[in-house]
This record gives structure tokens, C-alpha cells and sequence, in this order.
């Protein structure tokens, strides 16, 4: 029952986060909200008993991507005219269209599974299974997503290296 | 109503929300977070159906996002950086003229 409770809780506090980033002005703020919204996924993760998800989303997503963000926000800190006009053009119509397809996607997504036979309690995730699966059948892609970091580090020093000989 | 059609439906919500921050907003390290805020939403799916069905699948797939979200911050911030030099503003209306 408690754990229903805190779920509930966490999904609200992740929404809650995702609606402040829109709102939010500064992008440090923004960063702070998104890295809460983590945080409460990562909450929902691990009182799903999915908890090697929730250890990585907090290592690789908030340890490592928004600190790597917060570095560059902190690098780039040019006032501009986005931080006191926050929106586009876009405002109004793109409202409209994200109101409609949250609704559009939550009735489906309801009707889909209100459908299934009988609501099944949800299994134990078990980490040895997942842990053999993980290097026994897919370690082709393991070694594929390797050599795509790879690349994306090599491609991200070729573009600050151009960046570099453009500016002489 | 159960705990998956709730998780789903906050996993669709958090998507459309990461969507519509990349339209409205202007400036180009907020529209990165939020693309981040629509993978955390593919995410959150991904692991309550996992769970749901005690597939080993789905909870690979996350891990694997997770890499290929780390690699796209890897190559994003670098060409933010370069742009933000070149025009010395990280609003987007300034990048106007990048055709194609």
C-alpha cells in the first residue's frame, strides 16, 4: 500500500519537475529541475524493484550527463534575449498541439491497457537473469553502443578542432 | 486503475511535455534538456512494461539508451559550444540563417 503511495508520489514529482522546466527562465534552474525529475524517475525505478536502472539513471544521467550540462551552461553564460523571452513564436499553437496529443496518447495508451486479461501483479525483476541475458544474448549490442561512444568522442573533438582552425 | 496504466500515462505526459519544451522555448540549452526530459519519458515506459512482463529485454534496451543519451550529449554540447561562439547567443532565433 505505502509503495503504491510513494510511486504515485514520484511520478508526481517528476511531472511536476517537467512542467517547472517549461516554465523555469534561467537555464541553471532548468537544469535543476530536470535533474529532480531524474531523481523521482529514479525514485519510481527503484519501488518498481527495477533497481539497477535506478543506480545507473542516477550515476550515468544525473552524475554524468547533467553535470556535463551544468558545465556547459556555466561555460556559456551569454545574456541574452532568451533569458527574458523564454518562449518562441510557437507558444500558443504548440500548447494546443502538446494539450491534444497528451490526450490523444494517455486515451490510448487507457484504453490499451484497461483491455488486457486481468491486471497481473507485476514480477520481481531479477538481476542474475537480467545480468546473464545482458552478456550472454546481447553482447553485440553492448559492443556496438561501445563503438558509438567511441565515435561520438571522436566526433565530438573533430568538431572543436574545426571550430579551432575556422577561428585561425 | 492500476500502477502500469498510471506509470504509462506519466511516461507519455512526460514526453509530450519534453516535446513541447523543444518547440516553445528558446534557448538552445534548454531545448537540449528537454530532448534529455522525452528520452527520461521513453524510459520510465520501457522499465514499467519490463517489470510488467519480467522481460530481460526491456530493461537492456534502457541500458543502452542510456549510453546512446550520453554519446548525443557528447556531440551536442561541443556543436552548442561552436555555435554559441560563432554568434555569441543562445537564443535560437540567432541561427536563422543556417539553411538545410
Amino acid at each position: 500500500m505505502i509503495e503504491t503511495v510513494l510511486v504515485w508520489l514520484f511520478a508526481g514529482t517528476a511531472l511536476v519537475a517537467a512542467g517547472a522546466m517549461l516554465m523555469l527562465r534561467h537555464p541553471m534552474r532548468v537544469a535543476l529541475a530536470l535533474t529532480g525529475s531524474m531523481l523521482s524517475l529514479a525514485g519510481v525505478y527503484a519501488l518498481l524493484g527495477v533497481h539497477v536502472i535506478a543506480v545507473f539513471q542516477v550515476l550515468i544521467y544525473v552524475g554524468a550527463i547533467m553535470v556535463f550540462m551544468v558545465y556547459a551552461i556555466m561555460l556559456l553564460d551569454v545574456r541574452d534575449r532568451s533569458y527574458t523571452r523564454r518562449f518562441s513564436r510557437l507558444l500558443i499553437p504548440g500548447a494546443i498541439a502538446a494539450a491534444l496529443l497528451i490526450g490523444v496518447l494517455i486515451y490510448a495508451a487507457w484504453d490499451a491497457l484497461s483491455a488486457r486479461s486481468g491486471a497481473s501483479p507485476g514480477t520481481m525483476f531479477a538481476l542474475q537473469s537480467f545480468s546473464v541475458a545482458f552478456l550472454n544474448e546481447y553482447w553485440l549490442h553492448f559492443e556496438l553502443v561501445s563503438v558509438l561512444l567511441v565515435a561520438a568522442v571522436a566526433a565530438a573533438v573533430a568538431v572543436l578542432e574545426i571550430g579551432r582552425r575556422q577561428r585561425g | 486503475m492500476d500502477n502500469l496504466q498510471m506509470l504509462v500515462a506519466t511516461a507519455m505526459a512526460l514526453f509530450a511535455l519534453g516535446l513541447l519544451g523543444v518547440v516553445v522555448r528558446r534557448n538552445v540549452l534548454v531545448m537540449l534538456m528537454c530532448m534529455e526530459l522525452m528520452l527520461n519519458g521513453v524510459n520510465l515506459s520501457l522499465v514499467a512494461f519490463a517489470q510488467q512482463s519480467a522481460s530481460t529485454a526491456g530493461a537492456v534496451l534502457v541500458f543502452l539508451i542510456f549510453v546512446v543519451a550520453a554519446a548525443e550529449i557528447a556531440i551536442a554540447i561541443p556543436i552548442v559550444v561552436l555555435l554559441v561562439r560563432r554568434k555569441d547567443a543562445l537564443d535560437l532565433n540567432a541561427y536563422a540563417d543556417l539553411k538545410g
